[in-house]
């Protein structure tokens, strides 16, 4: 009853979806004691802020429909937000609170701008102008290098509680430090499971029905009386809002704020491989997608340079499996689930249930 | 009687999942106007554009000229002799009235002698030849998307509410035009609401309902029959005139 | 028995054909303004040059792309994978053949690049043709799935070039004769963008006349505003639209080919970048129309090229404050295209 309530009764409908989804969740849960090393916490990190921030891409691309290409740059300014905040005021939660209204308002304040702008027309013309909007905000903050770092980015100090060398207790848990590391990560954790469970909560209720109703057929969805431009844009505005929340903890976790990390092309293309591989129009296909995106991301790489150092005497074959070239890879595949598996891992799952 | 120049038997057409045919029987005799009234949402653009393969039949049969075509795509369907006048008429607004026929004729130039015929009842395509045809009145533009279908002589013409939105004297001149066409002999199957426009026009007519037919036979006789027209057609047709 | 029944409406005098002159005027006045601004007459020439000539290129590389989505409403992604590959591709006639390419001849100069373009347009083309085949046609009319399946093909696209011409920058040096400035009285403007802008006009040019003047063009005008009635008119709009997605995934291999040489160095990237200024003129110039498209692309040039002198930070949003502009005023873009 209560899981029900927690997942507002949207459940996994997959006994095997069930088991990873509870596994990848474990798993994250109990990162710091499971998986010790900096490098595994931070993979583990990285695809908590990826389940949110790929769940509020889908919320747009698979609950309504609509292609965007600016998330990053909502991305951006939370962890732009965060940074440059605590980077000019210092490491107090006051201003980590001010770094986070700021970025609120900014990114709330352009997704109504552009969705009012462009909605009203037609899909395609939404992801053009977002393009070309997104683009146009990671030139400015590269170029911008006195008030954003540039190329460089900023680093900045968090406050003490949040510092890898704040320690809770002195004492070891099972053989982990309860330390600020620690703490951010919990920090991490659990908005992201917060952040999941609210858009579990939004795409369940009336409100994601009609998003969906409109995505199906918007003419329709129009003519039973629902404003679809208000729908849309109010759509818009929380998977920017939710976005900047996720930019803004991956600042916080990584003490970082630069163009690489959060405004690239190279993010967007991987939260679009996530939602399609993932599943478009569920949820849970964030969690499965970012957790084995993520995963693959940090260690298949190595096992392509194995393959690639094992073939550099076939010139041609060796620059395929280079590990720079994984992106090809991943672009296939990308097109291929287009093609053949529209609704990604979770639809299969699914779908293998009922056949 | 010869073989009819279109025949559907039983045609069901689906949009969407919108069930529009529901089996329609329909013959088009050769050198003869046909007239298919009907109401609004009867199926009546349905069945064009069916014939035209604009739409697909999910069911039935169309006969064109003795071939099946009902399988076949629109381009075969308009070279195998079926011309098509659209409701909202099809024009090509960023192109000259000269373009627009130059493209219905495909055989290259269009003729010059069946130009100047045509002009005889539609002077004004004559006179804005090179003007683009966005700029033409209402029943210009509907008299252009006549003269397109009728460039070059085609077997079957299907002509879908020209009268739609138009002054009673440009319906006048279609009046000429459609007699012309009659006294060429042209297999015709025209779509109308305007009973009173196709009175004197049609050989034979058809009535249909929620996508089927539910009369047909010859106009001489329902034009006289007038507890068959209020039976078939309502008060609905009278709202028209 | 011809009786005509001359009425009132059908004798109305109509107006003249209407030619929708605004926009036109823009471009002129825009230039004008700009004047006073730079102050210098003759920097004013020369940012005015690189601005049509960055404008030409720009154009060269839309063009295919909003004819494809006016004749079957596909909007390829993908297209900037075509520059790229068209400029990638040149340099396996152009490095070879440094010879001809140093040597103080034009006329070498010319035949060396020439064959670069030729290549280059033959190579895209021929991939534009797969393309279509491969990636665009099972998703015709689903928009999500056409602008995710493009993106993808583009990925895999630029990823390919890596594999074949490996992972750096290729420098890529302008032939001898077109190096250099010419002084025009006190400005001096650079030969490859006079020479830009004359490849330019002559793409202009043959467009428009292919447009204007031939069966073929007057089908793809037409099918652009109603391709269900060119289809009911007998022709096979299918065959059109690979054909216009053909030629101009070669014109984006052509407008790649300049680029590269104006750029002097080739990135895989270089397409994807370009695709945003791409995006941009073909809203502004209204989706589908080739001399919207036409002036879209010297005006967002020209705008980049006087807030690049005039206000260097500006510059960098110039063109997203070029497009609220143009949209605010005509919503559809500069020549919206009449559909059904």
């Amino acid at each position: 009853m209560m899981l029900h309530r927690l997942l507002s009764g949207d459940f996994p409908r997959s006994r095997i979806l069930a088991l990873a989804l509870l596994a990848i969740v474990a798993a994250l849960a109990l990162a710091p004691f499971l998986f010790p090393g900096a490098r595994a916490l931070n993979v583990a990190a990285t695809i908590c802020v990826f389940v949110v921030l790929v769940a509020s891409y889908d919320l747009l691309l698979g609950y309504t429909g609509i292609v965007s290409f600016a998330h990053t740059m909502f991305y951006g300014i939370g962890a732009y937000g965060i940074g440059l905040t605590l980077h000019s005021v210092g490491p107090t939660w006051g201003a980590v609170f001010m770094g986070l209204t700021i970025a609120l308002l900014l990114s709330l304040a352009l997704a109504l701008v552009i969705g009012l702008f462009s909605l009203r027309v037609k899909a395609i013309f939404y992801a053009m102008i977002t393009l070309a909007v997104a683009s146009a905000f990671a030139v400015l903050a590269s170029q911008l290098s006195d008030f954003t770092g540039g190329e460089d980015g900023r680093t900045f100090g968090v406050p003490e509680l949040l510092r890898p060398g704040f320690r809770l207790v002195e004492a070891e848990v099972f053989g982990t430090a309860i330390n600020g590391k620690l703490i951010t990560y919990y920090l991490v954790f659990f908005s992201a499971l917060a952040l999941f469970l609210l858009l579990l909560r939004v795409v369940n209720s009336p409100f994601g029905r009609v998003l969906q109703a409109i995505r199906e057929n918007d003419f329709r969805a129009e003519a039973l009386g629902y404003r679809t431009v208000v729908y849309r844009t109010l759509a818009n505005c929380l998977s920017a809002v939710v976005a900047t929340l996720a930019g803004a903890l991956m600042a916080l976790w990584l003490r970082y704020a630069g163009p690489q990390t959060t405004l690239s092309f190279t993010i967007m293309m991987d939260i679009l491989l996530i939602v399609v591989i993932g599943g478009m129009g569920t949820l849970y296909g964030a969690v499965v997608g970012a957790a084995l995106f993520i995963l693959a991301q940090n260690y298949l790489q190595a096992l392509m340079k194995q393959g690639s150092d094992a073939l550099v005497a076939v010139p041609l074959l060796a620059n395929l499996l280079h590990p720079d070239r994984w992106l090809l890879w991943l672009g296939v595949l990308f097109v291929l689930s287009v093609y053949f598996f529209p609704t990604g891992i979770v639809g299969k799952l699914r779908n293998l249930k009922r056949s | 009687m010869s073989e009819p120049m279109l025949a559907l038997a039983g045609v069901h057409t689906h949009i969407g999942q919108y069930h529009i045919l529901q089996g329609v029987d329909l013959v088009v005799p050769r050198g003869e106007l046909t007239v298919l009234l009907g109401r609004n949402g009867a199926g009546k653009t349905t069945t064009l554009r069916t014939i035209m393969g604009l739409w697909h039949a999910s069911r039935g049969a169309l006969l064109f000229d003795g071939n099946d075509v009902t399988r076949a795509a629109t381009p075969d369907i308009s070279c195998a002799g079926i011309a098509y006048v659209p409701e909202n008429m099809g024009i090509f607004s960023d192109l000259t009235v000269r373009e627009n026929l130059l493209l219905a004729a495909r055989a290259g130039e269009p003729d010059t002698a069946r130009l100047e015929w045509i002009f005889g009842f539609f002077p004004a395509l004559k006179k804005f030849w090179n003007q683009a045809a966005g700029t033409l009145s209402g029943g210009q533009k509907q008299m252009l998307a006549i003269a397109r279908a009728i460039v070059e002589p085609r077997k079957l013409l299907l002509v879908d509410e020209p009268t739609k939105g138009l002054a009673p004297a440009i319906i006048q001149s279609l009046i000429t035009a459609f007699r012309e066409l009659k006294a060429m002999e042209t297999t015709i199957l025209l779509v109308e609401q305007n009973f009173s426009f196709v009175k004197s026009l049609g050989d034979t007519v058809a009535v249909m309902d929620d996508g089927r037919i539910v009369h047909s036979g010859r106009m001489d006789e329902l034009a006289e029959d007038r507890e068959l027209q209020q039976k078939l057609l309502g008060l609905s047709l009278d709202t028209h005139q | 028995m011809t009786t005509t029944t001359p009425t009132a409406t059908a004798d109305a005098e109509l107006p003249r054909l209407r030619l929708d002159t605004p926009p036109l005027l823009v471009l002129p006045i825009l230039a004008l303004l700009a004047l006073p601004l730079v102050g210098s007459f003759p920097t004013w020439v020369t940012l005015t040059v690189a601005g049509l000539a960055m404008g030409m290129m720009i154009f060269i590389m839309a063009s295919g792309l909003t004819l494809v989505f006016g004749l079957m409403d596909v909007l390829n992604f993908g297209h900037g994978a075509f520059v790229s590959v068209g400029a990638f591709t040149a340099t396996l006639v152009l490095l070879p053949m440094q010879g001809w390419m140093q040597a103080d001849s034009v006329l070498l100069n010319l035949s060396a690049l020439g064959l670069a373009i030729a290549l280059a347009m033959l190579v895209t083309g021929a991939l534009g043709w797969a393309f279509e085949r491969i990636i665009v046609m099972p998703v015709y009319g689903q928009h999500l799935k056409q602008i995710l399946i493009t993106m993808g093909g583009m990925i895999v696209a630029e990823q390919m070039i890596h594999v074949v011409w490996g992972p750096d920058q290729i420098p890529l040096p302008l032939p001898t004769s077109f190096r250099g400035v010419i002084l025009v009285g006190d400005a001096a403007v650079e030969k490859y963008r006079l020479i830009a802008v004359a490849v330019g006009l002559v793409v202009f040019a043959a467009m428009f006349l292919v447009l204007n003047r031939t069966k073929v063009g007057l089908l793809i005008r037409a099918g652009v505003e109603n391709g269900e009635m060119v289809e009911a008119l007998g022709y096979r709009i299918r065959r059109l639209f690979v054909g216009v997605f053909v030629a101009g995934s070669a014109l984006a291999g052509l407008g790649g080919v300049l680029w590269g040489l104006y750029k002097e160095t080739l990135t895989a990237t270089m397409g994807g970048d370009i695709m945003v200024l791409v995006f941009i003129v073909i809203i502004i110039g209204g989706l589908g129309s080739v001399g919207g498209c036409f002036i879209g692309a010297l005006l967002v040039a020209l705008v980049a090229n006087y807030t690049g002198f005039l206000a260097p930070k500006i510059a960098l949003v110039s063109n997203i404050l070029l497009m609220v502009a143009i949209l605010l005023w005509r919503p559809q873009g500069l020549y919206p295209v009449a559909k059904r």
